[in-house]
């Protein structure tokens, strides 16, 4: 199957071997959008990387600009100011809930219901868009975050538009569950498939809402407690089953619990400088050290591991990208499964092919 | 009981597709090449250089050709030569400054590192051409476009830039009346030197590097 193929989610290539219509054998092939990105940060500079972190995973541009931003602060010990903390919270959440309904809406287009959920999801998705154009300058490719704060400050007409998304982005949730939480098609089709044991999914390092669907209790922004999360009361939603079915609705409960962090923030944001006023990017030359930084990605744990030998560019630059390490054990959850199973249950592991390839 | 979920699912289709003739938020799209969508102001996509002068714009460029925006783009998309007097003294204005647009990513770094707000980010999107190759490489008259270009553009941002380079001409105009004036207190002191060059004389004149912002 692929790599073209529109149920692949980008090029990405299974080969899978067939016995009548049961998967017995399924083999990942991927690589057809390497663009070098690992190697391409160790000859630009620490800023000159920033731009390029946008289109690991081009949904979530805002969390993998924090996660490196984040590497770069612990590489040059550099303090970020309360409010740039508070907005990158707001963006990271909006991320989360753009990356998700995306996502329901596209497993939904694998499961066969063409056309209507994703266009509801993309909807949503436009307004969402719109606020990061507006604040960043770009829909996708942001580049907003910058070591010690954030580029641009909201404006408070800006805040007000991204808070009034936020009070009726429940009433969109509700409308959306309506369509397909209870639907009885979509229950058939994604109850049981892709069963996914939390041993395995443990040993093999999956993160996000992936792990969470197997019911692990493990999310970064309350094991790490990064940036202002501690701050804010929410829970962690978890699965059961471990099927597309609980994937599925684990993002739909983490959306709701995204609204409240959103609403806590807007509510508590502080006023005050959004960028360090000692931060330095343009020619950064970090002492000699070792750095990671990890935020909880809408995708999972996303992470970027620096070596730094006091140049202007890192000596080793390494991205742990949360679609890439989900993706390995999908042969696990695919045998035994028929090929249009296989479909959804890659769709449910939610990749985005410029993360995996890099 | 089977198939409520369905019929709810349905419920919420036929809501979506009647609201989309009177609701406007259940209405989004935007039939574009005759409608268009006002832009944000913060909208970016490719840079272009700012001129003083819309008359002049070759004449009038804020760039001096310091190449800062060279070495720091990602991609590498920005060739400048710098240009050279007829003693072949580099002279602070750019002979050549190409961008390759089909490179270009739009990232904006160019314009947060200069310090001299030469380079700006423009917000034309309709540029799609039949060539590959030239119509892509925007040489400097391509990319030089007056100040009113940039604040009709970026009105608020606009606003800011110039009152930051206004103070940075004013500061720049009063130390140099202050050097000049002591100067002239130096000669008023020592008369006698007057067929010697004054030390503080050729400092004054020396044109003032502009403050790394």
């Amino acid at each position: 199957m692929g790599p073209h193929h529109p149920s692949t989610h980008g090029v990405f290539r299974m080969v899978v071997t067939l016995d009548g219509e049961t998967i017995v054998k399924l083999k990942p092939v991927f690589g057809y959008l390497h663009r070098n990105h690992e190697k391409l940060g160790e000859n630009t500079s620490y800023l000159a990387s920033m731009p390029y972190t946008d289109r690991l995973d081009y949904l979530s541009s805002m969390t993998n600009n924090w996660a490196y931003a984040i590497a770069v602060e612990k590489l040059a010990g550099q303090p970020v100011p309360e409010r740039a903390e508070y907005v990158r919270v707001i963006l990271a959440e909006l991320t989360r809930l753009l990356n998700h309904t995306c996502l329901a809406g596209f497993l939904m287009q694998d499961c066969g219901c063409s056309g209507t959920p994703l266009m509801y999801a993309f909807r949503e998705r436009e307004y969402i868009l719109d606020l990061f154009e507006s604040l960043s300058g770009s829909r996708m490719m942001c580049n907003y975050q910058r070591f010690g704060g954030c580029r641009v400050d909201p404006s408070a007409d800006w805040l007000a538009g991204a808070k009034k998304l936020t009070d009726r982005y429940g009433m969109f949730l509700d409308e959306f569950e309506a369509l397909l939480t209870g639907n009885e098609i979509i229950m058939a089709r994604t109850q049981g498939v892709g069963r996914l044991s939390p041993e395995l999914a443990i040993n093999a390092a999956v993160t996000g809402p992936m792990l969470r669907a197997t019911g692990v209790n493990y999310d970064l922004r309350k094991v790490d407690g990064y940036g202002v999360y501690p701050r804010f009361d929410f829970r962690v939603p978890l699965g059961d089953h471990g099927d597309v079915y609980d994937r599925y609705m684990i993002r739909v409960l983490e959306m709701r619990e995204s609204i409240k962090i959103l609403q806590q923030a807007f509510a508590g944001l502080p006023a005050g400088p959004i960028l360090d006023s000692k931060s330095k990017n343009r020619g950064l030359r970090p002492k000699a050290g070792e750095a990671y930084g990890r935020i909880e990605g809408p995708k999972g744990e996303i992470g970027f591991y620096l070596l730094s030998d006091g140049g202007a560019n890192p000596l080793r630059y390494r991205v742990r990208p949360p679609s890439f390490i989900n993706l390995t054990i999908l042969e696990d959850m695919c045998l035994g499964h028929t090929v249009a199973d296989a479909v959804i249950i890659l769709g449910s592991v939610d990749i985005v092919l410029g993360e995996v390839d890099r | 009981m089977l198939g409520t979920g369905l019929i709810q699912g349905l419920a919420v289709t036929a809501k979506n597709l009647v609201g989309s003739f009177h609701d406007p938020a259940r209405y989004t799209t935007v039939e574009y090449p005759e409608v268009k969508q006002k832009l944000p102001e913060a909208y970016r996509n490719f840079p272009f250089l700012v001129a003083e002068n819309a008359e002049d714009p070759m004449g009038t460029l804020r760039c001096v050709a310091c190449l800062i925006c060279e070495k720091e783009c990602p991609p590498q998309c920005i060739y400048i030569v710098r240009e050279r007097d007829a003693k072949g003294k580099v002279v602070t204005r750019p002979k050549v400054f190409d961008i390759d647009i089909s490179v270009c990513m739009s990232c904006q770094i160019c314009v947060e590192v200069c310090p001299f707000d030469a380079i700006k980010m423009d917000q034309e999107f309709e540029i799609a051409t039949a060539s590959r190759f030239d119509a892509l490489l925007l040489k400097k008259e391509d990319l030089a476009k007056p100040n009113t270009y940039y604040h009709q553009i970026h009105p608020k941002e606009a606003a800011e830039v110039d009152a930051i380079l206004a103070e940075q001409k004013a500061k720049a105009a009063a130390t140099k009346a202050e050097a000049a004036s002591k100067s002239e207190a130096a000669k008023a002191t020592k008369p006698a030197s007057a067929t010697t060059p004054s030390p503080a004389a050729p400092r004054a004149e020396a044109p003032k590097p502009p403050p790394a912002a």
